[in-house]
């Protein structure tokens, strides 16, 4: 028992980070009807800017002190991400409006291999390490309820913690703010927000700044678990799944389609594996992904689109 | 209702063309502050299509709009908005997820100024300002006779009560121009009589100019000022309805199946 919730919770840890590279899809999908293929592209960039720039200021500004570096990193970076919204929006988005989504989905296939490229002339393409001193150390709990105690992964708890705190924040956002309210319109019906003067070129630059920072965070937290590589483009690999069992178009299916990935990836890990072979957690998402488009091709969150023929 | 010769908005030839069917051919008309003008025709007549232009969602190929004595160009609907110039969708084009009360304050979005951080963390300014943004949609909200469905999603209400709140999401803008279109569309008699009385009531209240899209001719008759009857995308009459109801091509177009 013990041993299963355990398991259990690596996968809950590991699955709100799935959601959390998942979110950006759906938010930006939401509201601009793009299939946003970069988003795996803006989370390394976000990362290598992060790393990149908490190394580089103490040494250009001459000062020691690590959080200072780190806030300022993140701030810049922060910066970066709404520029970077803003040029997508300027001189991609605006020009392919009431395109194919197809067309779109190209569009940011451009952007993905543009960002790759771009990060690594300017970043460099070494593994870079983040630390925003997040503790390493396992910690034991509830060891009177079970022998030897629970072992959980204390930087996979501050992880999932922050990754709560940004999904509140971004649900007060856009449940209790006036511009929150028009991204909902917009991302509901663009005709009717337009026609009472939302204006949807600002929305769009909101909602891929928002995707970009929920990017950034996610690459802050990877990036500090197995350093800023490449390879963190390939999350967003894993976050297609989520996002089709949760439903393209729901925040709260992203979440929740991380975390069962998380889980049924761990668990299935753990108690198939065996039987099966290992490396089940490879490909176990995408099978349960592929079973889930078969029963519910809506994903369980989505909305059902029906069409008069 | 307040009879001026005061012109708010002028169409001046109108053609609007979509590859080679002519939706629009040479309309013109005008529209008096704080009357309540019809379009009337029947279906395919171009009623919508000339909403559309004049909401700035289509662009005409030929002809000018004036509104308040200048010509715009460059039109889109978010400029449309911001001019003053409001309306509702015969199709609803509502926000569903949203309840009613968050779907009549997107109307506000182009009064509302303060800052998104301070309104997320609810202070000063920001939060006067929300408060006196959500008086005003109370207002209409009371007005619509809604108030039991302030919290329900809007998805989930009865056809008729959502055009009530596409019409008062409307309001919300304070708007000079109310771009009505079709707003008795699918309605039973009994809805369609409440309508009526809004729209009369949005008139004589607030003082809104009102332009009307219907096709149900017995409803116009009866609350507009004046008339532009088009066919296949001409216009075949302009007058007041009495006059309207008299003229030959017009009964012929449209009346002759009907009486």
């Amino acid at each position: 028992m013990g041993f299963f919730l355990e398991t259990l919770f690596g996968g809950l840890m590991a699955g709100v980070l799935y959601s959390l590279v998942a979110l950006g899809f759906v938010l930006i999908f939401k509201a601009s009807g793009v299939f946003n293929f970069a988003q795996g592209a803006m989370v390394l960039f976000a990362a290598l800017s992060m790393a990149r720039f908490s190394e580089w200021l103490p040494l250009w500004l001459g000062f020691e002190n690590k959080v200072l570096a780190n806030l300022l990193a993140f701030a810049i970076s922060a910066a970066i991400m709404l520029a970077f919204a803003w040029l997508v929006e300027r001189y991609v988005l605006r020009h392919l409006v009431n395109q194919e989504g197809v067309t779109l989905l190209m569009a940011t296939l451009g952007i993905t291999y543009f960002l790759d490229g771009f990060g690594q002339t300017v970043f460099g393409s070494a593994v870079y390490k983040i630390d925003v001193g997040m503790p390493k150390e396992p910690m034991f709990i509830l060891d009177t309820v079970f022998e030897g105690g629970l072992l959980v992964n204390t930087e996979d708890l501050y992880a999932a913690l922050v990754a709560a705190a940004l999904v509140a924040l971004l649900t007060l956002f856009f449940q209790k703010t006036s511009t929150g309210r028009a991204l909902r319109a917009v991302a509901d019906d663009h005709q009717a927000a337009q026609s009472i003067g939302i204006p949807l070129n600002r929305m769009w630059v909101i909602v891929w700044f928002v995707a970009g920072i929920t990017a950034l965070v996610a690459g802050i937290i990877w990036g500090s678990k197995i350093g800023v590589q490449f390879s963190l483009t390939l999350v967003a690999l894993k976050a297609l799944p989520v996002i089709i069992i949760g439903g393209l178009t729901s925040v709260p299916g992203a979440i929740i389609g991380g975390l069962l990935i998380g889980v049924g990836e761990k668990l299935s890990e753990v108690y198939l594996g065996p039987a099966l072979g290992g490396g089940i957690e490879i490909w176990f998402s995408y099978v349960l992904a592929l079973f889930v488009l078969l029963v519910r091709p809506q994903g369980l969150f989505g909305e059902k689109i029906i069409d008069r023929v | 209702m307040t009879q001026t010769d005061d012109i708010i908005l002028e169409v001046k030839g109108i053609s609007l063309a979509f590859g080679g069917i002519q939706a629009l051919s040479n309309i013109s008309f005008d529209v008096r502050r704080k009357e309540i003008r019809a379009i009337i025709g029947p279906n395919g007549a171009g009623k919508s299509s000339m909403l559309n232009c004049i909401n700035g969602a289509y662009k005409p190929q030929e002809g000018q709009i004036i509104f308040e004595g200048a010509v715009l160009s460059d039109v889109n609907p978010h400029k449309m908005a911001s001019l003053g110039i409001a309306r509702t969708f015969q199709h609803l084009a509502l926000f569903k997820g949203m309840s009613v009360l968050d779907n009549i304050m997107t109307g506000r979005s182009l009064k509302i100024k303060s800052n998104m951080f301070l309104q997320a963390l609810r202070i000063g300014p920001a939060q006067r300002e929300e408060i006196v943004h959500r008086e005003f949609v109370e207002n209409i909200i009371d007005f619509l006779g809604i108030q039991q469905y302030r919290n329900t999603p809007v998805g989930t209400l009865p056809y008729g009560l959502q055009k009530r709140v596409d019409l008062g999401r409307a309001l919300a803008m304070e708007p000079k121009i109310l771009l009505l279109d079709e707003p008795m569309a699918g309605m039973n008699v009994e809805e369609k009589q409440d309508m009526c009385r809004f729209v009369l009531d949005v008139n004589d209240e607030f003082g809104t100019t009102i332009v009307l899209i219907e096709h149900d001719m017995s409803v116009v008759m009866d609350i507009s000022s004046r008339v532009v009857v088009l066919d296949y995308g001409k216009k075949i009459g302009d007058d007041v309805p009495d006059a309207v109801r008299q003229n030959p091509d017009v009964i012929n177009a449209y009346l002759g199946t009907e009486h």
